[in-house]
């Protein structure tokens, strides 16, 4: 079964405080360098048949990222097995 | 008999009867609207109130919005049913485009939860109609993600337009734009808030009694337009 995944980001205008208190605990586990770190969602869509874009797409625009504040990407996964 | 006002519960709601009673409080009748309903009951005005609608599943408020409900309600906005959204709801105002902007997490990313001062700085809607223009005010706020998020061009339209109905004074919760507590459609009949009005209805629990002034001025401006007084 082919899943479309769905990656959605804040825009990069938007402060994005979980980034932020994650890159504030990296010293804590030792890590140095790191400039910045910006958290977002991945979501996967399986559908029953072929791979649906063009509907994945409208999924992705009108419910799982807010286009006020967000930005997505999407890609279709050939293999679900070989990703694991 | 007076106006009726709508309170919707969605799954997760929390403030339905705090809302409830701050409606019966200012001397309008409340009805119950149910999220999976499409029917308003003939209700005069809306309220969505604070809570957690689906668990703030994806986004606070992203799944509330295709509530059978919310779609009767967006169509009845433009008819000017007015309506008010408390925290969660006004949340789901923002997500179902009936108000621009987001609510984003905290920057500070703690929950608040105290009492707030407000400055009401719009009285040109169906909310605020009875403050006094720039009244100070004290009501609970308690949000997690609070922080009113908007690009610089719809700022600039709330501000140039009278559409912020009410500012953080003093301490800044949750780091919202322009210290942004609540704003208003163009024709002002739809607030959203992110601050509790329905919180501060009685000297017992309230901090004060200022949330009231938003249900009375709901009144004010039913019966302006002849809603409660020809019932």
């Amino acid at each position: 079964m082919a899943r479309v995944v769905v990656d959605v980001m804040l825009k990069p205008e938007i402060l994005d405080p979980q980034g932020q208190a994650v890159a504030g605990a990296l010293p804590r586990l030792g890590v140095t360098g790191v400039a910045s770190v910006r958290v977002g969602k991945r979501i996967e869509i399986e559908f029953t048949g072929e791979p649906n874009l063009e509907q994945a797409r409208q999924i992705a625009d009108k419910l799982l990222a807010n286009p006020v504040i967000e930005d997505f990407t999407l890609r279709v996964e050939e293999s679900a097995e070989a990703s694991r | 008999m007076s106006a009726v006002i709508g309170v919707v519960t969605f799954p997760g709601s929390l403030d339905d009867r705090d809302a409830v009673r701050a409606v019966t409080r200012s001397g309008a009748t409340a009805v119950r609207l149910w999220h999976a309903d499409r029917a308003l009951h003939g209700v005069d005005a809306v309220v969505l109130p604070g809570g957690f609608s689906y668990g703030d599943y994806l986004r606070c408020g992203a799944i509330a919005r295709f509530a059978a409900v919310m779609e009767s309600i967006s169509d009845a906005v433009k008819n000017g049913l007015p309506v008010l959204g408390v925290c969660n709801g006004f949340q789901i105002l923002c997500e179902a485009h009936l108000l621009p902007g987001a609510l984003t997490r905290n920057q500070h990313l703690h929950f608040r939860n105290r009492d707030q001062r407000l400055q009401i700085t719009s009285v040109a809607s169906a909310w605020t109609n009875s403050f006094a223009p720039n009244q100070e005010i004290v009501i609970p706020v308690k949000n997690g993600e609070g922080r009113f998020v908007a690009d610089e061009k719809t700022l600039d339209q709330l501000e140039a337009e009278d559409r912020v109905v009410a500012r953080y004074l003093g301490d800044n919760p949750n780091g919202s734009m322009h210290d942004i507590a609540g704003i208003r459609n163009e024709a002002g009949n739809v607030v959203g808030i992110m601050p509790h009005p329905e919180h501060a209805v009685e000297e017992l629990t309230g901090p004060s009694l200022d949330g009231l002034g938003f249900f009375g001025s709901v009144l004010k401006h039913l019966a302006g337009a002849g809603v409660g007084a020809a019932r």
